[in-house]
């Protein structure tokens, strides 16, 4: 019998359950892009029929890290860059779990940018949500790895001399099995989006575009927007890596001329998650190694058995 | 030399087999009855990289190296960068042979491989006037041609084990099953053949050495090896099924021998991009109910800053291991130093709450590992095990019964979902997982996936329910619920009925040396000769570091008129902190410090601890400073 009985509980969830007692209203700013992502995940959850005391939420430090106070679930706020890997290693340690990471364009691309790349690498079994407001919200508006070459802050007085930072194609080449971009204006893709994302066995990448009201009023705020699927515009194969590349690449360029280009742009169903691959090679427990610690009757192996080598 | 012993140098170049025909030596003296210890030259990359091991032997516990040795082995570097004569270096092809002749004691034993190093280039050495000079006794033999006829050239290190067993009237026999069950097919027959062809060969040699292998015979079965296997041993025994890691030398041993038993003991190993993501990942494990440990050296652990802090602020145990080296920066990557005790101690933002130990030898690593794991689970905070080259590399002969141990899975106060039910929660059903007045300040957790158990963790200051809270009274109320929990685990450390500092020396002596960690062995070896010599000082070994051992350290400092702080690295870390946590004896406490790159000697101690106390100016030798004490 499993210790956790809340993973795989078979029953209708409503959204609600996701509305914590003790913050039920999120403080963002007002008009700010994150409440759509809160929003968007309270539905997607249910959807896919996901309780709050099985889902395991992981998030860094920015205005976006803020996500885990006002949803209830099992929560990690962890520090600047670093919830993929704290999340990862949950997701090892119990593959029952279901893992979801959130932060910033700072928090994803910038300081945490080398965890972002190998967790894709590997491919590890989780959702990684981006909330891109193409700035630092929570300091108070200095330029970002997403914001846009010449943008002016207190910190580029004169305009950023940088190209911003690809983060769907750098998904791609790092090794994502499923990206996407959202955004806040868009709530019913959201939900769609990531409610696949979340079913996704594999690292499923969410850029979700969040517009900053208070500290990037001269940015967009993503209106219009195009969904690629649902556009006769564009016409590409989602589950082909060549065609994905050039149309990422162009979306990418596309938001820093004011379109704004949204929805599913990578898949690959065939590739094995991470914790397939470690037990293919044998590195990895059948059974989740959390259920170990609360089993009475296991057998714990010694380190005695292994001293015929030293004598 | 009073009591008989051995010491035996193996000398040669990097290729030639030194390390595991040393240890192969070692465990074949063990095998004898005798208690063994290894010491490793750590050689310079820069120039050269002929390096040495000692294997020294006695009937008695051995703690550490000696002054000297008497069997050298010297098999000249096969493997030199540059043979050259009149190379800007010298001829490194000659360094194992003369590089090593300062420290071979009268009476000695040279055996040197003609068929590697030059006659010609002996010559030049004055081999012949010094060794009748000191008494030394020199076996030339070409050891190539030998190996060479049954099998390979690096087979000459065989064939020197074989005339080694010949001239001190060992059983080669030890050695034959040595190869018999280490190796396999043609290389283990080959092998078999030039050892006995050596050991024939040597036995005919007109003897002129006193020198013979002592005899012993140990009451228990022994077994050979070092810290690095203890550490990783006490870890898997404390129910440790996951490691995160990046590699950095010397902590690589401890991640190697972790990740090769992970799987058969049903863990999981992982080797990631870089060590915030290695801490960060012990923390997500221990998170989510395992047993989890992570570690690095100086600069890696550097990097796990941030995390352990975090660590420390969500009450997640884990444990880390630190295995120093000298620094700053990279330092020298090979060599051992105890230079990063306040880096440990006090790293990441915020006051520090964790559990340091500094374990002195294997056996201290393998039971202080076993407790910075109890501690951490029980009392929901990391735990560090810092140590140094020395720990992680040196073989020691240590009983086998002493690994028969139950192992121990507990992770502290975890809810099961029927105990969730009866636990505090908000109103709103979120799991209280942070009760400010929680008992000896630990709060019990819960773990994702139970039921009833929801709440958050956060590095931010929190309310007891894991939302972040920046009220004052919460904060105080917090902050000291966690603070307490290193006097708890002070008061649970000193009601142990053994401690973890250990004594040497009669109890009513005049003088103190006062030691931590790596260091403890030797300076034991120093107070028992000083002792011999009429002196009265005895020794107290901490390896408590956070909580200190305050009662402890306290009692013997006053017992003293005065001590004598002796560690590995330039700044006196350790007599900094015994004062800051004692804040007195500042006019009692003297230092002795060396961060030369190599490890104490016994006798540099002897002999640093009677300048001190005969009030001579300078501590004789080179290679160690020595700071008065406030006053002086």
């Amino acid at each position: 019998m499993s210790a956790f009985s809340a993973i795989g509980e078979d029953r209708e969830i409503d959204r609600e359950e996701f509305t914590p007692g003790i913050e039920p209203q999120a403080t963002w700013c007002p008009g700010c892009g994150d409440f759509s992502v809160l929003k968007a995940l309270k539905q997607a959850l249910p959807e896919v029929g996901r309780n709050p005391e099985e889902v395991a939420v992981f998030t860094g430090i920015g205005c976006s890290g803020k996500l885990n106070s006002y949803l209830d679930s099992y929560g990690f706020h962890t520090i600047h860059g670093r919830s993929v890997p704290v999340a990862r290693a949950a997701k090892l340690a119990n593959p029952d779990l279901e893992v979801i990471a959130a932060g910033g364009d700072g928090d994803g691309y910038g300081i945490g940018g080398n965890h972002f790349i190998h967790t894709a690498r590997e491919n590890h079994d989780m959702t990684y949500v981006v909330f891109n407001n193409e700035i630092f919200g929570l300091t108070k508006g200095q330029t970002s790895p997403t914001s846009p070459k010449g943008h002016k802050s207190k910190t580029q007085p004169h305009g950023s001399a940088k190209d911003p930072i690809r983060p769907l194609s750098l998904g791609l080449t790092a090794g994502a099995s499923y990206i996407a971009r959202t955004a806040a204006v868009n709530p019913n893709q959201a939900a769609e989006i990531l409610a696949e994302a979340i079913e996704h066995d594999g690292f499923a990448h969410v850029d979700f575009l969040t517009q900053c009201p208070t500290w990037n009023k001269d940015a967009k705020s993503y209106v219009p927007y195009t969904d690629v699927q649902e556009s006769d515009e564009f016409d590409f194969d989602i589950t082909d890596r060549e065609e994905a590349a050039q149309m990422m690449y162009e979306v990418e360029s596309k938001l820093y001329e004011g379109e704004v280009l949204t929805g599913r742009f990578y898949v690959d169903e065939d590739r094995p998650s991470y914790t397939e691959e470690k037990k293919a090679t044998g590195e990895m427990p059948e059974e989740p190694l959390a259920e170990r610690y609360f089993d009475e009757d296991a057998e714990w192996e010694r380190s005695y058995d292994l001293l015929e080598h030293h004598t | 030399m009073t009591e008989h012993e051995l010491i035996w140098r193996i000398a040669g170049g990097s290729g030639d087999g030194i390390d595991s025909t040393s240890q192969n030596f070692a465990k074949a003296l063990m095998r004898a009855g005798l208690n063994v210890f290894t010491h490793r030259h750590y050689p310079s990359r820069i120039r050269g990289g002929h390096t040495y091991v000692e294997v020294r032997a006695k009937d008695e516990e051995v703690t550490s190296r000696g002054d000297g040795y008497n069997f050298l082995l010297s098999l000249g570097d096969s493997f030199a960068r540059n043979p050259a004569e009149d190379a800007y270096y010298g001829n490194e092809e000659l360094k194992p042979l003369s590089e090593n002749l300062d420290e071979l004691r009268e009476g000695g034993i040279i055996v040197y491989d003609t068929g590697l190093i030059d006659e010609e280039d002996v010559e030049d050495l004055n081999l012949e006037e010094r060794a009748e000079e000191n008494d030394w006794h020199v076996y030339p033999i070409n050891l190539r041609e030998i190996a060479r006829e049954h099998g390979r050239d690096v087979m000459r290190n065989t064939a020197g084990v074989g005339v080694t067993a010949a001239l001190l009237g060992m059983d080669v026999s030890y050695f034959e099953e040595l190869i018999t069950q280490n190796m396999s097919g043609d290389i283990q027959e080959d092998n078999l053949k030039v050892l006995d062809d050596a050991f024939e060969l040597a036995e005919e040699f007109e003897h002129t050495h006193d020198l013979s292998v002592p005899t012993g015979e140990n009451e228990q079965e022994l077994g050979l090896m070092n810290g690095s296997n203890a550490i990783a041993y006490g870890a898997l025994d404390a129910g440790c099924r996951f490691i995160a890691g990046y590699p950095m030398t010397p902590w690589t041993e401890v991640f190697t021998i972790m990740s090769q038993h992970m799987s058969e003991f049903g863990g999981i190993a992982e080797q990631v991009e870089d060590e915030i993501a290695a801490a960060a990942m012990a923390l997500g494990a221990s998170h989510a109910g395992v047993k989890a440990m992570s570690g690095s050296s100086g600069g890696g652990f550097a990097l796990m800053s941030e995390p352990l802090g975090l660590a420390e602020m969500t009450e997640t145990p884990v444990v880390l291991v630190e295995a120093m080296r000298a620094g700053p920066s990279t330092g020298m990557p090979t060599k051992p130093e105890q230079g990063d005790l306040e880096h440990v101690l006090y790293t990441s933002q915020g006051d520090s709450n964790r559990v340091v130990f500094a374990p002195a030898g294997v056996k201290e690593a393998y039971e202080q590992t076993r407790l910075a794991f109890e501690l951490a689970y029980d009392y929901q905070l990391p735990a560090i095990v810092v140590y140094d080259q020395k720990i992680e590399g040196e073989l020691r002969s240590v009983p086998v019964e002493f690994f028969d141990r139950e192992p121990d899975p507990d992770v502290g106060k975890v809810l099961s979902e029927e105990e969730i039910k009866e636990a505090a929660h908000h109103e709103s059903g979120i799991f209280e997982r942070f009760d400010p007045d929680a008992e000896d300040g630990v709060s019990p957790r819960t773990i994702p996936g139970q039921k009833g158990g929801r709440h958050l963790t956060s590095g931010n200051e929190t309310n007891p329910y894991g939302h972040i809270d920046e009220d004052p009274d919460n904060r105080v109320a917090q902050m000291s619920r966690r603070m307490q929990k290193l006097d708890r685990i002070r008061e649970d450390l000193d009601e142990n009925e053994s401690s973890n500092q250990a004594y040497r020396g009669p109890e009513d002596a005049q003088y103190g040396i006062i030691t931590w960690g790596s260091q403890q062995g030797t300076v034991f070896e120093a107070v028992d000769r000083l002792n011999d010599e009429g002196h009265s000082v005895k020794a107290l070994g901490v390896s408590d570091l956070m909580p200190y051992p305050e009662a402890e350290v306290t009692e013997f400092v006053e017992s003293v008129e005065e001590a004598v702080v002796v560690e590995m690295n330039a700044s006196g870390q350790f007599k900094g902190l015994t004062q800051k946590e004692l804040g007195r004896f500042g006019d009692k406490l003297s230092s002795l410090l060396k961060y030369n790159g190599n490890p104490f000697e016994p006798a540099e101690i002897v002999e640093g601890y009677e300048a001190i106390v005969e009030d001579e100016p300078a501590v004789p030798g080179d290679s160690t400073t020595f700071v008065p004490a406030a006053g002086d």
